[in-house]
Parts: structure tokens; C-alpha cells; sequence
């Protein structure tokens, strides 16, 4: 069973080095609008792939859209799914 | 066929198709065409009835686009890049009673709207500003330096992006509809051009001011994903199919002419002209199955807003303005001198020379570098 907040804690260092945010990581909520927070096209890519290499997963072309990606708290979601399915 | 479309096929055969060498040998705007069009409130066909528009699909909007490419590509290129306007502003005004007035003037008075979306320094990327919108009141301020402004100098608005304050991160855009009676516009560069000449695609310094409320309520990129990049590449492709046609039927017109002075024997381009029309009929099919995936979706924003549909929208550009540069030179090549002389019924000049625009507005290795970033993730599940 994955630790929330260890993931939480991934997440955001993930971010922090692939996102490119305009801003403090550590600034924004869970819930905060990455995109508006400077994040592009180009860098949800590459933010999606440090995940996938992160956490061992592939995301399904039906998570591959703007809303799975657009806050902590989406990215901790689409996981947790990814996460359990693994057993 | 719509009767949108039948008036559309007779515009461009009686008002655009006739003035269009006049138009590119002067690089002027199609005038004769708009009046025409104007005149058949064609500008407002994709507003909903509701507010006075005639309400029509997706489908008859792409036909009209090929329709009008058929004898004009400047007028055809002019309209599109309106409607892209017209069906940001119809979708994305939500509740907005100024955007929802702005929308009924268009159709009673028939405006043209423009689109200021590159900007000087930032070159064709389209999702990153610099300029930001000055909130002074119940007023909004914003100058722009854009590259290229299509048309600015004959419409009556233009849709500019920006980013949503200063302080607001680069991606973070806003579009907001700047009225002529609402701006200046400072010439900073010319548009000489080898093709698209009359699509008078100058550069200039914007510098507007206008009510708050004409600031569009949802983010750009929303806008973008769901309906600015979607319906640009289904009317440009349209329109490029409407090129191509022009460009076969012209070869074809040539194959039978010499069919008939010399009956039974193999007319040397008969060959190459098979094989064109079995790559026309993949164009065509390629846009009527693009139009039909966006209508499908279009009530349905979270599968707009999928790398699986910017894929396919993207996909359908690239391979549409590459297929219609092929295709024309094909058809020179059935044509041959018929087609490379100027004073020919069978000139291919404008057709060759529009067609290379294609490619390049917007460059198909930008989409194809942002193709190629998706692809890293895309399974194709």
C-alpha cells in the first residue's frame, strides 16, 4: 500500500525539476492550477514521463489529457488508480 | 447540398474566382467576394440562430471552405480564419451579455473579425505571450506587437491573445475581442509575398482599449485546445482541398480536351491523372473524416482537450497542405506547358504559388515537433 504523502512528496519533486513552473513549487496547494502556474504543453510531456519513470507506470491514452495533469491533487488521482491496478 | 453551400459555389464562381488574378498580382484584399458574401450573410453562417446567425454545421462550414478554395484561395483563407474567430467567440463567451451583443452586431451588420495571435520576439508559437492585459477599471488596456495581422486593415475586429495580467506566467493567455472603433494599428512590416498575396498579411503594433467584459471569460487554452486549433486545421485543410479540386479539374479539363482531338490514342497524361484523383479522393476523405471527429466531440470538451485529438487534428494539417503541394504539381505535370504558360486556360501559376503557403502558415515542423513531443507519451491504446 503506497504512503500518500511520500507520493505527494514525489509529485512535487517531480515537478520542481520538470515542469518549469513559473513559480514555487512548494507555494502551491494540492489543488492549484499548474498550467497557470507556467506550465506548458512541452512540459506536462516531459512531466508525464518523469512520472511514468518514477513510479514504474504507463498512463493510458485516456488519462493523456489536460485535466489529469493540471493539479497535485489530479496527478495523486491518476496514479493512485495506475498505483492499485499494480496491486 | 446546403443551400449555404450552393450560394457559396456561386460567390466564388461569380465574385471571387473572377477577381482573384486581380487580387494576387496587387496583393489586395478580395473586395468583390465579401461584398458578395456580405450580402448573403455568409460571415455570421456559423452563429446559432439564436443571436442571428444561420446556425450551420461543421460539415457545411468545411463545404463552404472548399466551396469558396475552388476560385479563390485569398477569399477562401480570409473566411476561414474568420470563422475560427466567429466559433471561438460563439463557444467560449459564456455568460457574457456584451460578448453575446458583439455576436448579434456580426451577424446583423456582417463584420469580419481578424486574429492577432503570434507576436513579435515569440515567433509562431502561439501559446507563449509576453504582452499582458492592463486591468484600469471597468476597462482593459493591451499593446501588442504581432507579426502578422491578415486582413487588419479591412475588419471591423480582431481577437488578440495576451497573457491575463502582468504578473501572469507567459502561458497563461487570455483572448480578448478589440474592436477597430477600439484600436490603432501602426504598419511595422509589409506582406510581398509569392502566394496568399491577398490575404494582406501585414505586421502591426496594436494598441487597444476597450470594456473589461470583451475580455473572453475562459482561459486561451481552453479556447485553443477546444476550439481555435480544431477548426483552424479543419477549414484551412478545407480549403486546401478546395485548391487542389481546382488544380485536378483543370488537369482533368486538359486530358479531355486532348482525348477529343485525337480519339483512341493514350493521352500522355492520362496515366498520372488516375493516379491523381485516387490521391484527391484520400484528401477528401481525410477532411470529411477529420470534420466528423470534431462533430462528434464538439459537445464533449474533456475529449477536445486529449493528446489523442490534438494528434488528429494536427495530423490532418500536415498531411492535407503536403497532399494539396503534391497534387497541384501533379497536375502541372498532366498539364504541362498548358499548365506552366500564364495566358493558359489551364495556368496553374496561382494555384502553385498559393499552394506553398500551406506548409509554412503555420510551419508543419512546429506541429510536427509538438507531435513529435506527444509521441513520447502516446500509446495509441
Amino acid at each position: 500500500m503506497t504512503d500518500p504523502h511520500a507520493v505527494t512528496d514525489q509529485i512535487r519533486a517531480i515537478l520542481k525539476e520538470h515542469a518549469h513552473l513559473t513559480m514555487d513549487v512548494t507555494a502551491l496547494g494540492d489543488d492549484a492550477d499548474l498550467y497557470l502556474a507556467g506550465m506548458t504543453s512541452h512540459a506536462s510531456v516531459s512531466l508525464m514521463l518523469a512520472l511514468e519513470n518514477q513510479f514504474n507506470v504507463e498512463f493510458p491514452d485516456r488519462m493523456l489529457r489536460r485535466q489529469s495533469f493540471e493539479s497535485v491533487a489530479a496527478i495523486r488521482r491518476c496514479l493512485a488508480e495506475l498505483l492499485v491496478s499494480d496491486g | 447540398m446546403s443551400a449555404l453551400v450552393l450560394a457559396a459555389s456561386r460567390i466564388g464562381a461569380e465574385a471571387a474566382g473572377p477577381a482573384a488574378a486581380a487580387v494576387d498580382r496587387e496583393a489586395r484584399f478580395p473586395h468583390e467576394a465579401f461584398a458578395a458574401l456580405r450580402k448573403e450573410r455568409l460571415l455570421s453562417c456559423f452563429v446559432p440562430a439564436a443571436l442571428g446567425g444561420q446556425g450551420c454545421s461543421l460539415e457545411e462550414l468545411s463545404e463552404i471552405c472548399t466551396a469558396l478554395g475552388q476560385h479563390c484561395t485569398n477569399t477562401a483563407m480570409i473566411f476561414a480564419m474568420h470563422q475560427i474567430q466567429v466559433a471561438c467567440l460563439v463557444r467560449h463567451s459564456g455568460q457574457s451579455a456584451a460578448l453575446a451583443q458583439a455576436l448579434r452586431d456580426l451577424c446583423e451588420r456582417q463584420l469580419l473579425v481578424a486574429s492577432a495571435t503570434t507576436e513579435t520576439g515569440i515567433g509562431g508559437d502561439v501559446r507563449t505571450s509576453s504582452c499582458a492585459v492592463e486591468r484600469r477599471g471597468e476597462r482593459f488596456a493591451l499593446t501588442k506587437s504581432a507579426p502578422v495581422i491578415s486582413y487588419a486593415e479591412h475588419c471591423d475586429a480582431i481577437l488578440v491573445t495576451a497573457r491575463r495580467a502582468p504578473e501572469s506566467a507567459p502561458s497563461d493567455q487570455v483572448a480578448v475581442l478589440v474592436r477597430k472603433s477600439d484600436c490603432t494599428l501602426e504598419r511595422i512590416s509589409t506582406w510581398d509575398t509569392l502566394g496568399m498575396r491577398g490575404t494582406c498579411s501585414l505586421g502591426f503594433k496594436l494598441t487597444a482599449e476597450g470594456p473589461l467584459e470583451h475580455v473572453l471569460p475562459v482561459p486561451y487554452a481552453e479556447i485553443s485546445a477546444q476550439t481555435m486549433l480544431p477548426v483552424a486545421h479543419l477549414v484551412w485543410s478545407s480549403l486546401w482541398l478546395g485548391l487542389a479540386t481546382s488544380a485536378v479539374h483543370r488537369a482533368r479539363a486538359f486530358v479531355r480536351g486532348e482525348a477529343r482531338k485525337k480519339p483512341g490514342t493514350t493521352v500522355p497524361g492520362a496515366l498520372r491523372l488516375a493516379e491523381v484523383m485516387a490521391t484527391l479522393q484520400t484528401m477528401r476523405a481525410s477532411v470529411h473524416d477529420a470534420v466528423r471527429a470534431y462533430a462528434e466531440r464538439y459537445e464533449r470538451p474533456d475529449e477536445l482537450s486529449t493528446i489523442a485529438f490534438t494528434l488528429r487534428m494536427n495530423n490532418l494539417k500536415v498531411s492535407c497542405t503536403q497532399l494539396a503541394v503534391q497534387l497541384v504539381h501533379q497536375a502541372l505535370l498532366v498539364c504541362g506547358l498548358s499548365g506552366y504558360r500564364n495566358d493558359s486556360p489551364f495556368s496553374l501559376n496561382r494555384h502553385l504559388r498559393d499552394s506553398f503557403g500551406a506548409v509554412l502558415m503555420i510551419s508543419n515542423d512546429r506541429i510536427l515537433h509538438a507531435n513529435a513531443n506527444f509521441l513520447q507519451v502516446y500509446k495509441d491504446d
